[in-house]
Order: C-alpha cells, then sequence, then structure tokens
C-alpha cells in the first residue's frame, strides 16, 4: 500500500518538475507559473477520482496511486505559500492577492466540475 | 538525475503525508490531517529558502528536500477537494474558516520559518 502512494506521488513529483521548468522557461516571470497550472489541474484529476471513489467505482489500488499519490504529489500547498511570501516581500501585492485568489477559487472550481462531470 | 532527486523525494514524501494524515484524528468534519502536513510544510520551506540564501547546498540536494520531499509532503488538490466537500455537505462556516487558516497561517508560517533561517547562528559569527 505504502509502495503504491509513494509510486504514484515519484510520477506526480516528476511532473509538477517538468511542467515547472516548461513554463519557467516560457515565462519566467509570470505570476501563473508551475505551481499554479499543476495545482488546478490537480484539483480537477483528484475531483474527478475522489467523485469515483466515492461511488465506489475506483479499486483501492487506483485511488491509493493516482489519487493520494500522484494528485497529492503533483499539487503542494508549501510551494504556493512560499511563492506568495517572496511575491508579498517583494511588494508585489496586486499579484500576490491574485495568485493567492485565483488558485484558491480556480481550484475549488476544477475539484468540483471534476466531481460532477460524468465519465 | 535532477529528476531522479525530484523521484525520490516525492516518493518519501508522500509516504510521510499519509502517514501523518493517517495519525492525525480527524474531528468534527474539519479536515485537520491535511491542514497539518500544509503548515508543517510552508513552515519548513519557509525556513528552507533562507536557509539556501546563506548556505551553499547542491542543487541536487534542493531537488531532493524540496521540490521532490517537501513538494509532494504538502498538497493542494486534497485542500481543493476538502473544501468542496465540506461546502456540498452545507458546511460553510469550516469550508470557509478551513481555507482562511490553511492560505493565512501557511503564509505566516513560511514566513515565521524564514525568519528562523535568517537568523545567524551564534556559532557563526566572528
Amino acid at each position: 500500500m505504502m509502495i503504491l502512494i509513494g509510486l504514484g506521488g515519484s510520477l506526480g513529483a516528476a511532473a509538477r518538475y517538468l511542467i515547472g521548468q516548461f513554463l519557467h522557461n516560457k515565462s519566467p516571470n509570470s505570476w501563473m507559473n508551475g505551481t499554479w497550472v499543476v495545482n488546478i489541474a490537480g484539483s480537477f484529476l483528484l475531483g474527478i477520482l475522489a467523485s469515483l471513489y466515492t461511488t465506489d467505482s475506483l479499486t483501492e489500488w487506483i485511488w491509493l496511486f493516482f489519487g493520494i499519490g500522484f494528485c497529492g504529489a503533483f499539487t503542494t500547498f508549501s510551494t504556493f505559500s512560499v511563492e506568495a511570501l517572496k511575491m508579498l516581500q517583494s511588494e508585489k501585492y496586486t499579484q500576490a492577492i491574485l495568485y493567492i485568489v485565483t488558485s484558491v477559487f480556480l481550484g475549488a472550481i476544477a475539484a468540483f466540475t471534476g466531481f460532477i462531470v460524468e465519465i | 538525475m535532477n529528476l531522479l532527486m525530484v523521484v525520490i523525494g516525492g516518493f518519501f514524501g508522500s509516504i510521510f503525508r499519509f502517514l501523518l494524515g493517517e495519525w492525525i484524528p480527524t474531528s468534527s468534519g474539519f479536515p485537520i490531517g491535511t491542514l497539518t502536513v500544509n503548515l508543517l510544510g510552508c513552515l519548513f520551506l519557509g525556513w528552507f529558502t533562507a536557509f539556501l540564501l546563506q548556505k551553499f547546498l547542491h542543487t541536487q540536494l534542493i531537488l531532493l528536500i524540496g521540490t521532490g520531499f517537501t513538494g509532494s509532503f504538502t498538497t493542494f488538490s486534497t485542500f481543493s477537494v476538502e473544501t468542496v466537500h465540506l461546502m456540498q455537505n452545507g458546511l460553510f462556516l469550516i469550508a470557509g474558516s478551513y481555507v482562511v487558516i490553511s492560505v493565512l497561517v501557511g503564509i505566516a508560517l513560511a514566513f515565521f520559518g524564514y525568519k528562523i533561517g535568517l537568523k545567524p547562528k551564534v556559532g557563526d559569527l566572528q
């Protein structure tokens, strides 16, 4: 069980890192960065998986691997907070608020959309 | 090699997140497990960020500890799904306080960790 979560987490972390690198090379100064994208995309994906899991249409190992492992590691709260802090420290207040508010709201909307979408 | 470090960190970060989340008892619908994990990760990453400004650490070690382990230890997707779940159950006050506490305390702890990390150690003075 632990191994499944760990392996899914490895894959999620790798995907987060690669997307982050890719977007950083494309537009290094945008606040809509890798963390922003993976957090919203991962919330959508976990919404779908959680919906399937709660209706018993998902086997346990898929939930552990993709849900807890992959989605959990693909998205990150610590980097989100530290990035918001850096924006505040460099007095980019509007950017910081936009970053925080859109991450939280779009993340919740994405999770909700994933939850109600019919697969 | 850089990617491998992220992969290894992600493996252990995810398992630690699960174990700590399981170990913390849930109280009255409030997602205290995810909150604890996320706040701990914010405190640590804030400290780590300041630490790296003063001490040289190999890029691969930074990727292992920061991007890999701490990044995977904390999670945003579970936070989003839990918030939506609370709202779907009509627990708007709990959902609202969960979001506000996670974000405000998360950033405050990252700042606190950062400040601790910047403080010169007694042995470093001279």
